[in-house]
């Protein structure tokens, strides 16, 4: 059977659903939108309607999910895409920035990486992010009560930490959070944007002159030193792992807190037996799935998947939330237990773009909850759950800001 | 049970090492998964079916002796 009969076979089918746009709402700062969870009974691979005229795909079940991120018949490379949020295609990825290339490009490029975040290399930092959280808490107890837990504690851990690993020095972390800001905005203003890349790329570009000059000891002067990569091509690496190591891990701090303020019977079962931390994190990361839209992929084939057809040049939306609360692989999956066992979460990917700072992020969590449970044993929110500022607004999920008091 | 490990796929993400790093390792090098023994020790199984499933690009397998 061919693809094209296949596809000619189910005219019925694929009207009878008019496409709608990708639901996004959530009603529950921690839980995908209810819309999600409706659409993995019914129907796991569905289609929405893109701004641009085109009819997209969304998957919300996780074993689908699985599938097309370890296909290669789907692409990364985001120019191919449409997006379910704006009309506006994006350009090519930037050399370096290997997320959204295929291989052999992207293999390339993440070797280069690879290296440095073994997970025994991260076991190595522990004693380093364990400093960089102490002092941070000291500095959070020095607020006096009713701090922001984002701007003195949950972004400061692992801006120091990609800061340093990287070469570039933290006294400049204002510069490039609020340039992160501009990109990490779920519809770009595409002035603001551009705007925000340049800063970025100016200010990297300086960087990565003077380790050529003089090289020191961190991932950048390595790849400065070590490989035969243009300055165009560090500027684009660097600029990924900067980007990505600040937003997601500094959300993710904030929401774990968030969430586990939030259910006091885990909170509870958490402060009294720490080594739980472990599978508390791998729990909290498919609980609150912060990567909320998805991750999206585009078809370089005709695919048959889950008895449809996706045309070529189609747009996926894997939907991380609802893969990861799926009861089939998860059991009950809506509530937070952090006895549960997480193993399998797609929070930080599958495929060959799976997370390369994963390790990184869970020795931060991980250190980071325990040390202010340890450190705070009042700590409460200071505002009702419902004026917690969330970002719905962002393609990181996440809050704006966690008052919180002790 | 023996298990077999495909350098070529690996992206290096260490699920495996995660899940059982008596039995998988990562060259400093390149992240690239490297066995430390190349059969599942009695104890292992589990901890090595799980980084078999848990692995983001299929790059092991397991296979009777
Ligand atoms: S889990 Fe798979 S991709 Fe990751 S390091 Fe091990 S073999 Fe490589």
């Amino acid at each position: 059977m061919t693809t094209e009969t296949t596809r000619e076979s189910h005219p019925a089918r694929d009207t009878a659903d008019e496409p709608r746009p990708i639901p996004l709402t959530r009603s529950c700062p921690f839980a995908p939108p209810a819309e999600l969870t409706a659409l993995r009974e019914r129907e796991p691979l569905s289609r929405i309607a893109n701004p641009d005229g085109t009819t997209g795909w969304l998957v919300t079940d996780h074993a689908l999910a699985r599938k097309v991120l370890g296909d290669p018949r789907f692409s990364a490379r985001q120019e191919l895409m449409s997006s379910p949020l704006t009309a506006r295609r994006a350009e090519p990825a930037m050399p370096g920035g290997f997320l959204f290339m295929d291989p052999p490009q992207h293999t390339r490029y993440r070797k280069l990486l690879t290296g440095q975040f073994t997970v025994r290399r991260m076991r190595r930092l522990e004693a380093r992010v364990e400093e960089v959280t102490e002092r941070q808490l000291s500095l959070l107890r020095a607020q006096g009560k009713g701090a922001d837990l984002v701007e003195h504690f949950a972004l400061p851990v692992p801006s120091l930490m990609i800061c340093e690993l990287l070469g570039v020095p933290y006294e400049d972390h204002e510069f490039f959070q609020s340039r992160a800001v501009a990109i990490f905005r779920l519809v770009q203003d595409p002035e603001e944007s551009g705007a925000a890349y340049a800063a970025l790329r100016t200010y990297l570009l300086d960087l990565v002159r003077r380790r050529r000059g003089e090289p020191a000891d961190d991932i950048l002067s390595d790849l400065v030193t070590g490989s035969d990569l243009t300055d165009d091509e560090l500027i684009g690496m660097a600029l990924l792992l900067l980007l990505a190591g600040h937003e997601t891990t500094a959300n993710m701090l904030a929401m774990a807190t968030f969430a586990l303020l939030s259910h006091p019977g885990q909170l509870t079962l958490l402060r009294e037996d720490p080594s739980l931390i472990g599978g508390a994190v791998e729990e909290l990361l498919r609980y609150l799935s912060i990567m909320h839209v998805g991750l999206p992929r585009a078809a370089l084939e005709d695919v048959e998947l889950a008895d449809r057809v996706i045309a070529q040049g189609d747009t996926v939306t894997v939907s991380v939330a609802a893969a990861n609360h799926d009861p089939r692989k998860f059991g009950p999956a809506d509530g937070l237990d952090i006895t549960r066992s997480a193993t399998g979460h797609v929070a930080f990917g599958h495929g060959i773009h799976q997370c390369l700072g994963q390790q990184l992020a869970r020795i931060e969590m991980r250190i980071g909850i325990n040390g202010l449970l340890r450190e705070f044993p009042g700590l409460r929110l200071d505002v009702p759950v419902c004026e917690v500022p969330v970002r719905s607004d962002m393609g990181v999920f996440g809050v704006h800001r966690l008052p919180v008091t002790w | 049970m023996k298990i077999i490990a495909d350098a070529g796929r690996c992206i290096g993400a260490g699920q495996c090492v995660m899940a059982a790093d008596s039995v998988f390792d990562q060259s400093p090098a390149t992240g690239e998964v490297m066995l430390l023994a190349a059969r599942v020790p009695a104890d292992e199984v589990d901890a090595v079916l799980e980084a078999v499933s848990t692995c983001p690009t299929g790059a092991l397998s397991t296979a009777e002796d």
